[in-house]
């Protein structure tokens, strides 16, 4: 027990983030399984408005900053040493405080249930509805200070994984040889740095308005609500990308594998990442395109966020040419991979119709966002996240995951998802707007959102059967041996679980695929390249 | 739109299928040819999107201009629009002020503002304007404009606290004269120069908040051919008025109306009074 209370190793403390994240994954789902109860006919009065506003509030807030973010930089933090050939994370004891950090911010935040004062102005809390004056309970300072601690901890790890990578690396390892999971999480934690501190700040600014009587956000004092609006979107937007991008690593590792083949095109998936990553920080506005701010300027918020979708595109391009010519397998991790790239993509799409800006005044702020954003987050993070568990598994707990409740679980879920999240697609183009607890009996509303309500319980059901076979694996399974998929980084060349000091001897690296060379003495990467 | 968005998933869905089916493993063991990449398809992958997203900015470009109102132009506005927490009224020119249904002359394009008296909400009719938020201390600009006279819904689709999805009211397009009927004979006020016993129960008891020169609370003039009472949280029924009377937060929970203390003459006398207001 205190071996894992005081760990410092970056294999601990990876575990450690991913099962916090598990379990505010199942408090967040519990979330969003009262609203869609709530919404399943119209007129329902099973929570009050005020309970359905908390659920919302903490389901978004929870999803992407104790689940989304924790989980993939608990893959960063294991794996990032493990694949670029490094017996531990540069900075450990840092590495330990952020995940402390982070998970007392997580508790800090669901305490605020055992006060009865919940947060409920939205994951987003524009202001002033989240002043004093509107919402003077406590929940908004639980959601501030909660958010604070999480984004020093999101910081803290980010600056772990930079400096790792910097400095950890394999002899011979350049960083045009790094696996594209490494280069993602890279991305990713320069972005984490530049983009919480305005999320930081603008939670400082927005405690002072709330304690201090500062009135930087509050109109009838000369303050303007849309600073906030600002602040809160030049860390939102990144953030999207924050919770995307590692999840393209794990898909970039995943497809080329289960393919046989090496990724299609690795200077471009790297290159399009870095141009996602600038592009990330010029589109805040997209999510301030209902506000009056002149035509021209949100004609370049408009033409940033539409450019987006190449690099992004590319990725997708790059995926299907690295499965094109190879022996695919379909293991769970594959099939969920596969799913993701179809998936994601309707997320894409729609996400493009949002840059279109005459759309998006008449679709923001409707079903179709929801629908939206979880295409993108559940259809692209989460599935590549169950694919990239159902890969790394073996390599985490030394055996393998069940194939045949795998499979259950995939399809389930799959199912699920998609019952649950397309009608939305249709209820936003409806009109039916998003954060409503409930709604007239409208055409089509009331048998819309049943079936959306009954997916959500399908897919409920398709994540127990994911943690049934978690647990399950984890006494009974088969063991895994130190490389099951007959993969080709380094992570594969260690036992399964790694032992304290991850390699023996540090290997030297001359192409992508170190392993591959190794099991190709014939035809090694580093002579074709 | 739409099509394209249709078109690409296709595409993509239709690569994704094949390939997984074409190029499954069938048990082979032997490593397939390995292939690094191929600079001129990326090419092609990259220039053809970034040819369709430049013809989707142009198109978007020149809707924005045919619908945009613009914010600056200095002219006076035909209607102003304020959203409550959580409820909407209108003022016209001419000193008229309206809450929830919003009337309109049909055929005629309107310059209307749009403000909040607290915090953010939006403006959205879908059938009439684009989206417009509501931003405190901030007003801004929309073309309104019906082509035919009829009833349009609307409703606030900017979360603004506990009863945001209540907020639904009607834009109501009529033909320039019974539009023009319709605002002189508002302009006379809702109340008498000499007022009845109900009339100054009323006020009394409720003048304070549901008095327009204060604009507290939502006037109640012709609340009685109203189709639902609270922004559509329920009929307007005599049962469902009455629990207002009785206990304002069981009928909508979270507003801003307080329990005011009433004895049972005076709720009977108020409730018939509200129901007199056609």
């Amino acid at each position: 027990m205190t071996s894992w209370l005081f760990a410092i190793d970056h294999k601990r403390v990876g575990i450690l983030y991913m099962l916090s994240a598990l379990l505010f994954f199942l408090a967040g789902g519990m979330e969003a399984m009262v609203m869609r109860a709530q919404l399943a006919a119209p007129n329902l009065r099973l929570v009050t408005p005020e309970t359905y506003n908390q659920m919302f509030t903490m389901h978004g807030t929870t999803m992407i900053f104790l689940v989304a973010m924790p989980v993939l930089t608990g893959f960063g933090v294991y794996l990032v040493p493990l694949m670029i050939g490094a017996n531990e994370a540069a900075l450990p004891r840092l590495g330990a405080l952020s995940f402390w950090l982070q998970l007392f911010g997580g508790v800090l935040l669901y305490f605020s249930f055992a006060t009865g004062a919940a947060p409920d102005a939205g994951w987003f809390s524009y202001a002033p509805l989240s002043e004093k004056a509107f919402s003077p309970g406590a929940g908004l300072d639980y959601w501030a200070l909660a958010l604070l601690m999480i984004a020093g901890g999101s910081i803290g790890s980010a600056i772990n994984l930079i400096v790792t990578i910097a400095s950890g690396r394999a002899p011979g390892m350049t960083m045009r040889l790094v696996p594209l999971f490494v280069w993602m999480t890279l991305v990713t934690s320069i972005m984490i740095v530049f983009a919480l501190p305005a999320l930081a700040a603008s939670l400082v600014v927005l405690l002072s308005d709330r304690w201090q009587y500062a009135r930087f956000f509050d109109p009838s004092q000369g303050g303007a609500p849309l600073l906030w609006q600002h602040y809160f979107w030049i860390f939102g937007h990144p953030e999207v990308y924050i919770v995307v991008l590692p999840a393209f690593g794990m898909i970039s590792e995943i497809i080329p594998v289960f393919s046989r083949k090496p990724i299609f095109g690795y200077p471009f998936v790297a290159t399009s990442t870095v141009a996602i990553a600038f592009l990330s920080y010029g589109v805040w506005v997209h999510h301030m395109f209902a506000v009056a701010l002149g035509r021209n300027f949100l004609a370049v918020f408009a033409a940033a966020s539409m450019l987006i979708a190449v690099p992004t595109g590319t990725k997708i391009f790059s995926w299907i040419a690295t499965m094109w010519g190879g022996a695919i397998r379909f293991t769970t991790a594959m099939l969920f991979a596969v799913a993701f790239l179809l998936e994601f993509t309707i997320g894409g799409l729609s996400g493009v119709a949002f840059a279109t800006v005459p759309v998006d005044w008449q679709v923001t702020d409707t079903y179709f966002v929801v629908a939206h954003i979880h295409y993108v987050l559940f259809g692209g993070t989460v599935f590549a996240l169950l694919a990239g568990v159902h890969y790394w598994f073996p390599k985490f707990s030394g055996r393998l995951l069940d194939e045949k409740l795998g499979r259950w679980s995939f399809w389930v879920i799959v199912i699920g998802f998609n019952t649950a999240v397309f009608v939305q697609h249709f209820l936003g183009l409806m009109g039916m707007t998003r954060r409503i607890y409930t709604y007239p009996d409208l055409p089509w509303f009331g048998t819309l959102n049943l079936i959306s309500t009954i997916g959500a319980a399908i897919l409920v059901f398709g994540i127990l059967l994911f943690c049934v076979n978690i647990a399950m694996s984890l006494f009974f399974g088969a063991k895994a041996g130190d490389d099951p998929w007959n993969a080709w980084t380094l992570e594969w060349a260690t036992p399964s679980p790694p032992l304290l000091q991850n390699f023996a001897q540090i290997p030297e690296v001359r192409s992508r695929r170190p392993l591959w060379d190794l099991k190709h003495p014939e035809a090694p990467d580093w002579m074709q390249v | 739109m739409l099509a394209i968005a249709a078109l690409v998933f296709l595409i993509v869905a239709a690569g994704v299928v094949f390939t997984v089916v074409r190029y499954r493993s069938r048990g082979k063991t032997v490593e397939p040819r390995q292939i690094f990449g191929s600079r001129k398809l990326e090419m092609l992958w990259t220039v053809t999107p970034l040819v369709v997203i430049t013809g989707l900015f142009v198109v978007a470009v020149r809707a924005m201009v045919a619908i945009d109102a613009p914010q600056d132009s200095g002219r006076q506005p035909d209607l102003v629009i304020i959203a409550h927490q959580w409820w909407w009224e209108a003022r016209y020119p001419n000193g008229v002020v309206v809450p929830w249904d919003i009337h309109i002359p049909a055929s005629r394009r309107l310059l209307a503002r749009i403000e909040s008296a607290d915090v953010i909400h939006d403006f959205w009719v879908p059938e009439l304007a684009r989206k417009m938020d509501a931003v405190p201390g901030r007003p801004s600009y929309i073309w309104l404009e019906a082509d035919t006279p009829g009833t349009y819904a609307g409703t606030c689709s900017e979360f603004c606290g506990a009863q945001h999805a209540w907020m639904r009211y009607r834009v109501i397009a009529e033909p320039e004269a019974s539009f023009e009927a319709w605002l002189k004979m508002e302009a006379r006020g809702m109340f008498n120069d000499a007022p009845a016993a109900d009339e100054r129960l009323f006020i009394g008891k409720c003048g304070q908040c549901h008095d327009l020169a204060l604009g507290k609370g939502p006037s109640l003039a012709h609340l009685a051919s109203r189709e639902t009472l609270g922004g559509g949280v329920m009929r307007n029924t005599p049962e469902n008025l009455m629990l207002w009377l009785t206990d304002p937060q069981a009928a909508k929970p979270g507003n801003r109306m307080p329990n005011t203390p009433l004895t049972a003459e005076e709720r009977r006398t108020l409730f018939g009074y509200l129901e007199s207001l056609r």
